[in-house]
């Protein structure tokens, strides 16, 4: 059966926010959760040795706890943080940025989506280096997926970005704090007002972007509940399910109702249309834009 | 310091050498590089006489094999690889792993330069890429301040190529899936951002719509000058404000930063613009040989001239120019 990973919190949530939500999450049906700040490291509510006790209160809850570093490493205090985490993890480390990898190799660690493995000569370089999963890159398809998976090295889990909204980019810029007319170095932390982001709308009001912090998203959430036959005939082991502000354990249970076949996939996608923020797609995954929605088999 | 020069073809390879490029970086004529664009780039016999064009003249050529190579493409990924060495390339700009270890495995002698689209930002970063591949050169995606990029030189184990003026790119380079995200294809995938084909312009009675795939970009009134669609350079409503939520159409312009970066150590400055023409590739490789030549002799004593920074100016995005993340205000 297809595992179900929580991903990070994209958000800055406020530090009792966070602890009430993985109280929630230690009860609900996920086998992995990754925790820690992978968006921007001015972000310091939860101190490491805040995410290593969440991560032991997981853990004795039966989760496989993963703790995930930050996606864009600029700063020499944001390497020192980096190598840290690196160093002291007592549990393993989703790198998402290579400067992770070169600190994480000899030692069984994951490539999350910040990490370009577009084929399998990549794929096998890090196998050796100790990769144990990986998560397919956002712009990825099916088919793409279908070659690597064929051609993957033996040991490795494959993990698929089956929920939420895509991490698009990453930037030097904080466009939470330029859209309130403040540089970064002085953004009085406006990204707390946004558990969910900070919607960006076309000029004719189409949901387009949603911009959190240094990090912009897509307004829709994928969604792949329809693919889940498709990814488990290709021997994928983990969807990913990214967390948001409200809904979560709702999200979570639909997912694990249709891997158990115990609910309809076409039921549950009429049902996470009703829990997604604006909307879903699944484009990625099907080889056309990533804001498309199909419905209907994969050919 | 080296003077490092765009040529989508050989009319832009000869300007750029002519105008004093110490090297110029060019691609093949397909998705292995990411400026895969209609009527751009090199066919074999072009790149042939490139070389020649520039090695007769003491000057280097660098060629990008810098998109993401899928399993099905494998080949194509490779075969540039071997097509270029075989034409005696200085040195192959890449950002594949995969693509690297190609590489480096097969022609251990062959000078290896990182992409800016391999995203390393950190010395650890570029430790990986030069301990696994062997680099010899890292280009630094334009998300780093000045300061950043001085501590980066510092300690870093290969040369270091920044990026001195062109069109700016906001994100990170090599991890933004914004353009993929609208149109299917990206500068990893397909070597274009807000490819071209997807791109509609509308006379509306309110104005000048661009539109990429649908998605309404910008509209422009009559006095605005309307730019390309280039989908983070668009105006977008945020909290009910309408504006350029995350950047205007502007190019990136380091000419006032050169003493820094020449005391820091960097070892090449890169201009960007392989889509564009021969004469904005004269142009701007003139000014910066001026200006590099200038700051060597007296770096205390270096301005940029008024002419060089409106030289500049002239062919800049949207007619401006900024000095991007270098500058800590940009961020």
């Amino acid at each position: 059966m297809l595992k179900l990973a929580l991903g990070p919190i994209p958000y800055f949530w406020p530090r009792n926010e966070v602890l009430r939500f993985y109280e929630e999450m230690a009860q609900a049906p996920v086998e992995i959760i990754y925790l820690g700040e992978t968006v921007c490291a001015k972000r310091r509510q939860l101190a490491l040795e805040d995410w290593l006790m969440l991560g032991e209160g997981l853990a004795a809850a039966g989760k496989q706890v993963v703790l995930s570093t930050l996606t864009l490493i600029e700063a020499e205090s944001e390497l020192g943080a980096l190598r840290r985490l690196c160093a002291d993890a007592p549990f393993m480390v989703e790198a998402n940025d290579m400067a992770a990898i070169q600190l994480l190799q000899g030692r069984d660690f994951v490539a999350g989506t910040g990490i370009n493995v577009y084929n399998h000569l990549a794929l096998s370089r890090l196998a050796r280096l100790g990769l144990r999963r990986w998560v397919l890159p956002v712009e990825l398809d099916h088919a793409a997926l279908a070659d690597l998976q064929r051609l993957r090295p033996a040991g490795i889990e494959t993990e698929v970005l089956a929920w939420g909204r895509l991490p698009l980019a990453h930037a030097a810029r904080c466009f939470t704090a330029r859209a309130h007319g403040l540089p970064k170095d002085d953004c009085r932390f406006r990204c707390r007002d946004y558990p969910d982001g900070l919607l960006l709308k076309t000029r004719e009001g189409q949901p387009f972007l949603n911009l959190n912090g240094i990090q912009t998203q897509s307004a829709l959430s994928q969604c792949l509940i329809g693919e889940l036959p498709a990814l488990e005939a290709l021997d994928v082991e983990v969807l990913r399910l990214i967390p948001q502000a409200q809904g979560m354990s709702e999200v979570i249970g639909l997912f694990d109702r249709v891997r158990r076949g115990d609910l309809d996939a076409a039921e549950a996608r009429r049902r996470l249309a009703q829990l997604a923020p604006i909307g879903l797609c699944n484009g990625f995954y099907r080889g056309g834009p990533g804001m498309a929605m199909t419905v209907g088999a994969l050919t | 310091m080296e003077l490092v020069c765009p040529a989508g073809n050989l009319p832009s390879l000869k300007a750029a050498v002519d105008a004093g490029a110490d090297a110029v970086y060019l691609g093949f004529r397909d998705d292995t590089n990411a400026r895969h664009f209609a009527g751009l780039n090199f066919s074999h016999e072009q790149l042939r006489e490139g070389v020649g064009y520039a090695h007769a003249r003491g000057r280097q050529v660098l060629l990008a094999i810098n998109t993401f190579a899928r399993p099905d493409g494998w080949a194509r990924w490779q075969q540039a690889v071997d097509r270029a060495v075989a034409l005696g390339v200085d040195a192959l700009i890449i950002a594949d792993m995969g693509v690297l270890e190609y590489a480096a495995q097969r022609y251990p002698e062959q000078r290896l330069h990182l992409s800016v689209q391999a995203s390393a930002t950190s010395v650890e970063a570029l430790r990986f890429y030069h301990e696994q591949f062997g680099i010899r050169r890292a280009v630094l995606p334009r998300v780093l301040s000045l300061r950043q990029i001085e501590a980066l030189v510092e300690k870093s184990p290969v040369e270091i190529e920044v990026f001195g003026f062109g069109s700016l790119c906001v994100m990170v380079e090599g991890r933004c899936y914004l353009s993929s995200y609208v149109t299917g294809e990206s500068p990893n995938t397909c070597g274009a951002c807000s490819p071209a084909r997807f791109v509609d312009w509308q006379e509306q009675a309110d104005g000048l719509h661009t539109r990429l795939n649908g998605i309404l970009i910008d509209r422009f009134l009559p006095e605005e000058q309307a730019g390309y669609p280039t989908l983070c350079k668009g105006r977008f409503d945020v909290c009910g404000r309408v504006g350029y939520a995350i950047e205007s159409p502007t190019s990136l312009n380091t000419l006032d930063l050169l003493p820094r970066l020449l005391g820091a150590g960097v070892a090449a400055v890169k201009l960007e613009g392989r889509q564009r023409s021969p004469a904005y590739v004269a142009r701007v490789s003139r000014v910066w040989r001026e200006a590099i030549d200038a700051c060597r002799r007296d770096p205390a004593g270096y301005r940029p001239r008024p002419e060089w920074m409106a030289a500049l100016d002239e062919v800049a995005e949207g007619a401006r120019t900024t000095p991007g993340a270098y500058h800590r205000s940009w961020q």
